[in-house]
């Protein structure tokens, strides 16, 4: 198997995968509507004090970035498992690995980037001021991929079974809150004027032990789904 | 040759049933000897700490409590990996068995530190790093369990369940390391491998005589699940510790 092939078969998934989400636009415009309505409604229940508001605001936006991946991540594979194409991606001689990195990437460019591009504008309405909104981005470029990575491992395991939206919710929550210290640490910690970057260091790594391990315990997962 | 005993003979359930049975009252008697003398040592023999008076001696139950619940998953993580690995029926059942007896010590440490906490901080909660990562293992114990009651293929939901315990295995060190990394309100520990242990050597006598009670009460209540398990899974009728009742009991089916 030469290195080409495999990226060819990444590039593959992940242009089926764009073009299916671009037929179905909709369904890419649920989650990121889902996240301004969630942050919006925080002034609402807590008040239109700034000071507060600035104080809550990175966790705010973290919490609401995490559900938002949350509630996407039955679109990885479900369908794919209904119409019987992820049998025929098991039987491909690429690694099944390989292939769930091309799906988790199509997934987060579907869901995780518009979150990434919107961050700033919803943090504003936090007040955050210019460097803790260039922090808040970057925190969540790093974050929002290792998200789709680990949810995916969750999506995997609750595929065909009965109340699978609230059981990938169960399993995979715990796993994030990691990610969820880092990120809104980040943010919190530059605003606090000591600087994002050992938080963002921190979410480098996980980024990376993400991409190096979630792809083959999603890979397993898929198998004992598909038995 | 007297000490050849086939091991592996025991990865059998068949073979594994009339064991487990012979071994737990001995754990069970060990356990009652072990938790008597710690918990008297404990309560009335260590003696009373000059900065958190009489509250301290909750630790004799809630640090061997806290230790389980993270030891424990690991045990689980790893029978599910063995399980993976070889493909072997008694490990899952093994993972299974350990999952409540995991999530009750996770419940008791949690709890044990809410009652210390009161008085000590002033609070029955607070979000700090080691209470907190302690709470996601309580979360994570509960996913492991929901998982396999949700799938109803049992060889599905066992590598299923096997997955994600061994995804959460990474979780386990980060607790650990938790206090390191974010440094926050709950004291450092007092016993370490590097450099031995700050306390009176009552309080640590009794904390280990506490965690060896626990280890061994572990280990006969999850034998006890597992006999449960074997017999709800191959369901047969209570299987009796003469073979030639398994042996009837096979025919009849």
């Amino acid at each position: 198997m030469n290195g080409s092939s495999m990226w060819e078969a990444v590039s593959g998934i992940i242009r089926r995968d764009l073009l299916l989400a671009m037929r179905r636009r909709s369904d890419a415009a649920m989650s990121v509507f889902f996240l301004v309505i969630v942050v919006s409604l925080f002034p609402l229940g807590v008040g239109p004090d700034p000071v507060v508001l600035r104080t809550i605001g990175p966790g705010v936006l973290w919490v609401a970035a995490l559900l938002a991946c949350l509630l996407s991540l039955s679109r990885v594979f479900t369908a794919d498992y209904v119409d019987g194409a992820l049998e025929q991606m098991v039987l491909v001689p690429q690694p099944l690995a390989v292939l769930v990195v091309g799906k988790v990437l199509a997934h987060w460019l579907i869901s995780g980037l518009p979150v990434v591009l919107l961050s700033p504008l919803l943090g504003l309405q936090f007040g955050l001021s210019g460097e803790s909104l260039g922090v808040l981005v970057m925190s969540l470029l790093l974050g929002t991929p290792t998200l789709s990575m680990i949810g995916a491992i969750g999506a995997a395991l609750v595929l065909g079974v009965r109340g699978s939206g609230l059981l990938v919710a169960l399993l995979v929550l715990p796993l994030y809150v990691p990610v969820l210290i880092f990120g809104a640490g980040a943010v919190t910690s530059s605003m606090a004027g000591i600087g994002g970057e050992a938080n963002l260091s921190l979410l480098g790594a996980c980024l990376v032990l993400s991409l190096f391990l979630a792809p083959w315990a999603t890979a397993a997962a898929l198998r004992i789904a598909l038995e | 040759m007297s000490m050849d005993i086939n091991w592996l003979k025991y990865s059998s359930p068949q073979a594994f049933y009339p064991l487990a049975g012979r071994l737990i009252p001995w754990f069970a008697c060990v356990v009652v000897v072990l938790m008597g003398v710690g918990l008297y040592m404990g309560f009335f023999v260590a003696p009373t700490d000059f900065q958190q008076g009489e509250a301290y001696r909750i630790i004799f139950v809630h640090v061997p409590a806290a230790w389980m619940s993270m030891f424990l998953y690991v045990v689980m993580a790893v029978w599910a990996g063995i399980g993976m690995g070889l493909n072997a029926r008694l490990s899952f059942m093994m993972a299974q068995a350990i999952a409540p007896t995991g999530a009750m010590f996770t419940f008791l440490a949690l709890l044990t530190g809410a009652m210390w906490g009161k008085p000590t901080w002033g609070a029955w909660w607070v979000w700090d790093a080691r209470l907190t990562s302690e709470l996601i293992l309580l979360f994570q114990y509960a996913g492991v369990m929901l998982l396999r009651t949700s799938i109803d293929d049992l060889r599905r939901a066992d590598r299923a369940s096997a997955v994600f315990a061994l995804v959460g295995v990474v979780n386990v060190p980060i607790i650990y390391f938790s206090v390191q990394w974010w440094n926050t309100l709950h004291q450092g520990a007092s016993v370490s491998m590097a450099t031995g242990s700050k306390m009176a050597s009552t309080m640590l006598t009794a904390m280990l005589l506490m965690t060896l009670a626990f280890w061994l009460y572990s280990i006969a209540v999850i034998l006890a699940r597992v006999r449960c398990i074997m017999v709800e899974r191959e369901s047969l009728p209570v299987w009796n510790e003469k073979s030639a009742v398994i042996q009837e009991a096979v025919e009849a089916r």
